[in-house]
């Protein structure tokens, strides 16, 4: 974690967005000692305090700094793909200020030593804030609970036991009864590994038509309206990862109705990327769930618009060379996200399909929520977590200018309308975009 | 230089990787090439001297004999240094990953490359790493295109013709590659195509992609005029996606009974190796109206004929 900055920073004439009011003014914001101070119309350069650093954002937006629900970090064991130190800096390129690390590690995030591990690791090379989702099984193997009061309590903020769905629904159901004892935040990936097979995109005529194995959809369907099930039975609180198609859309949606504690996320692929991206067998568009056909993409964007989805993740996942250059069946899953999700998911902005409070929401204040983070907000009193993101800068990606230590970005050499322009993590700025 | 005698380039493609890409001309014009090399390899002398200098690697990393021997044959008789390369897929996990085997043999300084490999799509990526030309000797569950080739020259020098012929395809549809790239070529060339065979063995959305669907082979054949049988893979007979191959044969085998719905000069063809008694009848495969054994035939003038067409866009210096 990066150290505070004692020194106050004011920025001026900016377009002020917070999504936890909804306020979207013209404004200032005061940040000192680390902390949001003032905010609103009447902060202006004037009123600066003596040795106060001041920034003219000549209008750009300042908004609470992102909060990513669900990245993987490398560490432990996977230090070649990527290390807290080059996470924090594509966070921090990519206006993400806090970002919760995902347990599929080796040896996995399964006892609270390692969360003691993580949490030093991330204090001494990591310029953004880093949270450990611990496993909700030991080992992640689907049979026996963690110790989830022990994680919980050397500050683990939500369980997953990763890219892998528990299988077992009496273990399922004893760990969101026995998650309520902490009031623990069970996040769970919803697809039936029997159903997704040998399956490597989603199921249909343009898989047949490249000779592929395809997953069903129902391979999420069914292990969501299981979980749903579950909850129903047991209560608690449950979070589904990544929902990617219009028929889990509408079992959210039921369970929402119902009263139920049930939230759910996409992740920035499944908004602005669909199956047609896998064109020739591209690997960087092979990601878990699989990309669905545009009419699921195009559900999802309501979803996300309508509030049913609560939760944009970047689903960052590093893969070298060695595990991507490979025939599309062979290559392992994943895309990296975490620099380019707020760019990205600034064109269904631009479209006119979500605004921008609505997508800052889901990025920041929900995450926040959820996990039981501070930030997500620029009230006063809350962390000086912002960013300056000049929401109509052009930009074309270049994998070479990628911060994170793999480059299998689905968006490399795509056109994008809007970045971060600067990120600053407790009043310190960590990203100043040139 | 021969270069100066070479006739234009009609066929406008570096590699051939599918018949999904190639124009209605492309495909007309390798038939038509074809069709010359088939009466060259009828003749004693059949050597041609039109791949000589060149090397061909056939890079197979799965094992087959019929594929493998009709490429090496071809290009031996277009005078290429052949050169059989069968890298068992259980030797490339241990190490050399398909890219790092690529740039191997695209150091030896090829002129062709013949692959056949286990996952679709594969044969697209070694094609981007090397600078000779590619034949995708089929790759996974995609294509397989020099078989669809032969298959269209077959039957259009048994019928005269392709268009408006109504062809059926028999068997496990999903799981083959020579399936998919027929139902491409075949609708290219205006024949009415129709799939037929269990539901567990169809592709998803193979009603969308042209063809009329039918489960009950009988109905499929009614006034047919080629009928081409797949072959059903061991692994997938036995509970898998279908109960048994004693089951298999009596609602989706042809056998003379079935093939008694089909119109009276109907024409039988099979990709081979075959299933005898799971997919086809003996008495049926043997019979008048087989065309299998000239397949095999056709194959090594298509390959002939797909290699010229290629070579003539390899650079001469």
């Amino acid at each position: 974690m990066p150290q505070t900055d004692p020194r106050p920073l004011l920025l001026v004439d900016a377009r002020l967005v917070d999504p936890s009011t909804g306020r979207d003014e013209r404004g200032g914001l005061l940040i000192d000692n680390g902390v949001i101070r003032e905010v609103g119309p009447s902060v202006v350069a004037s009123s600066a305090p003596n040795g106060a650093e001041i920034v003219d954002c000549r209008g750009v937006v300042v908004a609470p700094g992102l909060i990513d629900m669900q990245a993987f970090a490398g560490e432990p064991g996977a230090e070649h793909r990527e290390t807290m130190r080059t996470i924090s800096q594509a966070a921090a390129a990519g206006g993400v200020t806090s970002v919760a690390c995902l347990p599929n590690t080796d040896p996995p995030v399964d006892g609270p030593a390692i969360v003691d591990f993580l949490l030093r690791r991330a204090r001494d090379r990591s310029i953004v804030r880093i949270y450990p989702l611990a496993a909700l099984t030991k080992g992640r193997l689907g049979e026996e609970m963690t110790e989830i009061g022990l994680l919980k309590e050397a500050g683990a903020v939500a369980f997953t036991d990763g890219p892998q769905a528990i299988v077992n629904a009496q273990v399922m159901r004893r760990i969101l009864v026995y998650a309520q004892e902490t009031n623990a935040l069970v996040v769970h990936h919803v697809e039936d590994p029997k159903l997704v097979g040998d399956g490597v995109m989603n199921e249909g005529e343009f898989c047949s038509r490249l000779g592929l194995a395809g997953i069903p959809r129902e391979a999420e369907t069914i292990m969501l309206e299981r979980d749903i099930r579950l909850v129903r039975l047991t209560g608690g609180r449950y979070h589904a990862a990544i929902v990617s198609c219009a028929a889990s859309l509408d079992v959210i949606r039921r369970a929402k109705a119902d009263g139920l504690q049930v939230t759910c996320g996409t992740s920035i692929n499944h908004l602005t990327l669909n199956e047609n991206d896998v064109g020739q067998y591209r690997s960087f568009c092979k990601v878990a769930p699989p990309l669905r056909h545009e009419d699921d993409r195009l559900a999802c964007v309501d979803a996300l618009e309508d509030g049913t989805i609560d939760v944009v993740v970047s689903d960052h996942n590093p893969q070298d060379v060695e595990t991507k250059r490979l025939p599309f069946a062979e290559c392992a899953d994943g895309a990296i996200g975490v620099e380019t999700m707020l760019s990205a998911g600034l064109r269904l902005v631009h479209d006119g399909q979500v605004s921008l409070n609505r997508l800052m929401h889901a990025m920041s204040t929900k995450p926040a929520e959820l996990l039981g983070v501070p930030g997500g907000s620029l009230k006063p009193g809350l962390p000086g977590d912002v960013i300056l993101l000049d929401a109509d800068l052009p930009w074309v990606v270049d994998r070479a200018d990628l911060k994170s230590r793999s480059k299998n970005s689905p968006f490399d050499e795509a056109r994008l309308t809007g970045r971060v322009v600067k990120t600053i993590v407790a009043g310190r700025v960590v990203y100043d975009y040139r | 230089m021969s270069a100066a005698t070479a006739p234009p380039s009609s066929f406008p493609h570096r590699h051939l990787l599918g018949i999904d890409g190639l124009s209605r001309a492309d495909i007309v014009a390798l038939l038509d090439m074809a069709e010359d090399y088939v009466a060259l390899s009828r003749q004693v002398e059949k050597k041609k001297a039109t791949l000589r200098g060149r090397t061909q690697i056939n890079l197979f990393f799965e094992p087959s004999t019929r594929t493998q021997s009709s490429f090496e044959l071809a290009g031996k008789r277009l005078g290429a240094d052949v050169m059989n390369m069968s890298v068992a897929s259980s030797s490339v996990k241990k190490g050399e990953t398909l890219i790092d085997t690529a740039a191997t043999l695209n150091a030896m300084r090829p002129d062709i490359i013949v692959v056949r490999h286990h996952a679709a799509g594969a044969v697209h990526l070694l094609s981007r790493k090397v600078d000779c030309s590619v034949v995708n000797a089929g790759d996974g569950q995609h294509e397989h295109p020099t078989q669809a080739l032969l298959d269209a020259l077959t039957i259009r020098r048994n019928k005269g013709r392709i268009e408006g012929l109504t062809i059926v395809i028999c068997g496990d549809i999903m799981h083959s590659r020579v399936a998919r790239s027929n139902m491409i070529l075949l609708q290219a060339l205006g024949a009415r195509l129709r799939v037929c065979g269990p539901r567990t063995l169809l592709p998803v959305g193979v009603e969308r992609m042209g063809v009329e669907v039918f489960g009950d082979l009988k109905k499929a054949l009614v006034g047919a005029d080629i009928v081409m049988m797949l072959r059903l893979q061991r692994e997938r007979m036995n509970g898998g996606f279908v109960p048994s191959s004693k089951e298999y044969f009596r609602y989706w085998g042809l056998d003379a009974e079935k093939l008694a719905f089909a119109k009276a000069d109907a024409l039988v063809m099979h990709p081979g190796p075959m299933n005898r008694g799971v997919e086809i009848s003996s008495e049926v495969a043997d019979g008048a109206q087989s065309l299998i054994r000239e397949q095999v035939e056709m194959g090594v003038a298509v390959r002939m004929a797909v290699m010229e067409a290629l070579a003539r866009n390899l650079p001469n210096h």
